[in-house]
């Protein structure tokens, strides 16, 4: 289970995050959604440690993320990036099996490359698609390798941000259903940050709804579209009035 | 009076600023070599950036190196002439080259290849969140990116600057028997006995020393460029300045040294 309780983080005089609290409890998906510069991957990267939160305190089965062996931490944990952050120097193969190919995670290289191929080939990518190297590829097929990426050493806790941006709707809901299979067959942890309703209603298990720094509202999926909420009906109904201002 | 104090505040600033950004490149520095005693070391990184930096610089210090001992070579000669001296030539070049002109002009000349090169791929990698992969993915970029460039720069430049020595000696000598009618053996002759070891070890110090400003240059504007295409090029562009910066004043502090002793 991963908590955050009381999270600040602030970019100079650009308060960010204004005491985030929630709760992601293990084998569930959790999506996140809010307007954008809302703070949403700023959450994402405080909980993993690539942004060092101001205050509060954020802990994965209790411990504070913040202490113990990091290498053991981020073995547990894959990332999907929002533009793919694939690297650029390697072919599409060696990125998916990065974690493979080094570390405590490492395999002998063929076996690497045959995981590699088989992630490849469970995002829709054709195993040709292998030895090229990430500039050769489309944009959404580059998201498609990043998530192969994500999910090539199996973690238990899988962060997703804006898994379906770029994508036709066909591949979209293909991610969105491996995002969903992936909770439910590995049993991980999802976090996911999009702004594609059709994806929220395909892979959350809860949702929480991120404004002005902090959680305006949390809870099951299906309690979504009679919350009450203002926020968060303006928000999923695309509305242009209402309580969040459209010029930010 | 309120004139005098802004100006004096202007100096302050520029100063504290000045010492904290050399505080934050003692940190990175002690950072990236505080690596070196922990494993794992990334070996074909090394080996690739071995390759970039020193065998892909090799015809820009060439070049640099021969052309400089061709008109080092004519500019001794003319000034030798005026007290009757012509005979120094191949001495003076030699000596000039392996203690001064060799490391400084191929640092300057890696600086403006290599720290542009290294800060424009790292600051991409930061822009586009591959650093931030990396982390994710448990391996730690100053291991994996700042170390194998830092130690391959360190190591090869001073093996560029040797090659260079050698090339520019080259260059003095074909200017000196083809256009200043000194006789192959007798330039020779006056290059080897007046060249001592120490010539070309000080200067193969200074190109470790110059390799290593390079790549920790290249490596330190790259992890901290700002957003976007225009970070990048301030990054790059700062990478260079900072690098050609460091390679004079640490040139003339090592000759300072090496002199003392």
């Amino acid at each position: 289970m991963i908590e955050l309780h009381n999270v600040h983080k602030a970019f100079g005089s650009n308060r960010v995050l204004r005491g985030v609290n929630l709760t992601i409890p293990s084998a569930t998906s959790l999506v996140i959604i809010g307007g954008s510069g809302t703070g949403k991957s700023v959450a994402l990267k405080c909980i993993l440690g690539l942004v060092r939160p101001d205050s509060g305190t954020i802990t994965l089965d209790g411990q504070d993320v913040t202490r113990g062996d990091r290498d053991a931490f981020l073995a547990r944990f894959g990332m999907l990036f929002q533009g793919g952050a694939l690297f650029d120097s390697l072919p599409v193969w060696q990125n998916v099996a990065f974690r493979l190919l080094r570390g405590s995670l490492k395999r002998p290289l063929s076996e690497a490359r045959e995981i590699a191929i088989e992630k490849l080939r469970r995002v829709g990518l054709k195993p040709d698609v292998a030895d090229k190297f990430p500039a050769e590829l489309s944009g959404g097929m580059q998201k498609r390798v990043g998530l192969a990426r994500a999910i090539a050493a199996e973690p238990e806790i899988i962060f997703f941000d804006e898994p379906t941006t770029g994508l036709d709707p066909i591949m979209a809901g293909v991610i969105n259903d491996l995002i969903r299979e992936i909770v439910t067959e590995m049993g991980a942890t999802a976090m996911t940050i999009t702004h594609d309703m059709t994806s929220v209603r395909a892979i959350a298990d809860n949702v929480a709804m991120l404004h002005d720094g902090v959680i305006k509202w949390t809870g099951p999926v299906s309690e979504m579209d009679h919350s009450g909420d203002p926020y968060l009906d303006q928000f999923i109904h695309g509305r242009a009035e209402g309580p969040i201002e459209a010029v930010r | 009076m309120n004139l005098i104090l802004g100006f004096l505040a202007s100096i302050g600033r520029t100063v504290l600023a000045g010492l904290a950004s050399m505080g934050r490149i003692t940190l990175f520095a002690s950072d990236t070599l505080s690596h070196l005693a922990r494993p794992p070391f990334y070996w074909r990184e090394f080996l690739h950036a071995l390759v970039q930096i020193g065998w892909l610089s090799l015809p820009v210090v060439g070049m640099t190196a021969l052309f400089t001992g061709g008109a080092l070579a004519l500019q001794i000669y003319a000034g030798g002439a005026r007290f009757n001296a012509e005979t120094v030539v191949p001495s003076i070049v030699a000596i000039g080259l392996t203690r001064e002109l060799g490391p400084v002009l191929g640092g300057l000349m890696v600086a403006a290849r290599v720290a542009s090169s290294i800060a424009a791929e790292i600051g991409t990698m930061k822009v586009t969140e591959q650093i931030d992969a990396l982390t994710t993915l448990s391996t730690n970029p100053m291991k994996y990116l700042t170390l194998p460039r830092v130690l391959a720069a360190t190591l090869a430049v001073p093996v560029l600057v040797g090659v260079g020595d050698v090339l520019g000696i080259m260059g003095g000598f074909l200017v000196g028997i083809g256009r200043l009618d000194f006789g192959a053996a007798t330039y020779l002759h006056n290059t080897i006995d007046f060249l001592e070891t120490w010539d070309v070890v000080s200067g193969l110090i200074k190109g470790a020393a110059f390799g290593f400003i390079v790549a920790l240059m290249g490596c330190y504007y790259g992890m901290n460029s700002g957003r976007g295409a225009q970070g990048v090029g301030r990054a790059t562009k700062s990478a260079v300045v900072a690098a050609s910066v460091l390679i004079l004043a640490s040139n003339y502090l090592l000759t300072e040294l090496f002199f003392a002793s």
